[in-house]
């Protein structure tokens, strides 16, 4: 049996490479991949507690997070879609426009 | 013995994986990664007894997100986006403060005191089997946030056909 610590720091690391990501790419799309990544390490840790808690209710929130992450996929695209149309660029860093 | 190993690849396999996925210069690149990371993502589920979750992992995120993602950056300008640097100007302060979340998460691990545990061992779950278990719980307990859920679909279809359409010339 593995201990649950295990996969609750594979979680966090996951979490923290995904918060890297975040932070540091330019390119709005593999930010977006980045939150994906965070909400999978998030899906892990709670998968994890549902199997070692015997508690059907972490799966239930996998699946609710699921759901949401794939609304989320989409709006978000579509905002990168209308950016694109306006600006061109997917770097952030290029975009100030709603600088005071 | 054989869990460990198991566990061993797929946890170095998931962290690989991930930090290959934010660090690639084509976005192209990246989403061939995080393909590859779902399944690993969904093999983990599967270990850990979640049969449906993990079909849901590979049908929605590898099925249907990750296309989405390949749609989108095949809009850029992958020529120009190979040239320029990927990262912005401050990336070390950003690197620390992951490293300082990572840190603050997993010394926060050694003072975790699991709660009672519930009515779903193994046993039952392998009895009634993982979907009707889940299914089960989802339209009982559950009913009023499932059917959120499908609002929250819902307007995220509107939401994207609105954003995505071009505008009328008026």
């Amino acid at each position: 049996m593995i201990p649950l610590n295990w996969y609750l720091m594979l979680g966090a690391t996951v979490f923290a490479v995904g918060v890297f990501g975040f932070l540091t790419r330019r390119n709005i799309i593999v930010m977006f991949m980045s939150i994906e990544l965070m909400l999978n390490a998030v899906n892990i840790t709670l998968v994890s507690f549902s199997h070692y808690l015997q508690d059907m209710r972490g799966q239930i929130l996998v699946f609710f997070v699921i759901t949401v992450a794939a609304a989320e996929a989409a709006i978000g695209l579509a905002i990168i879609i209308a950016l694109f149309r306006n600006k061109t660029t997917a770097h952030v860093d290029e975009m100030n426009e709603m600088k005071g | 013995m054989l869990n460990e190993l198991f566990f061993g690849y797929f946890a170095t396999a998931i962290v690989i994986l991930s930090i290959l996925v934010v660090t690639r210069r084509n976005p192209v690149h990246s989403v061939m990664w995080m393909l590859l990371l779902f399944f690993h993502v969904a093999s983990l589920y599967l270990f850990l007894d979640a049969e449906f979750i993990a079909a849901i992992q590979v049908i929605v995120y590898a099925g249907a997100i990750l296309v989405l993602f390949l749609f989108v950056v095949l809009l850029l300008n992958l020529r120009e986006e190979i040239q320029t640097s990927r990262f912005v100007a401050s990336w070390p302060a950003a690197l620390a403060i992951a490293a300082a979340l990572l840190f603050s998460t997993i010394s926060a691990l050694k003072s975790f005191v699991p709660g009672p545990s519930g009515d779903y061992s193994i046993e039952v779950i392998r009895e009634q089997t993982h979907t009707k278990v889940l299914g089960q719980v989802l339209y009982t307990d559950f009913i009023f946030p499932f059917e959120v859920a499908s609002l929250v679909l819902l307007v995220a279809i509107i939401g994207a056909i609105v954003l995505a359409k071009k505008r009328m010339r008026s």
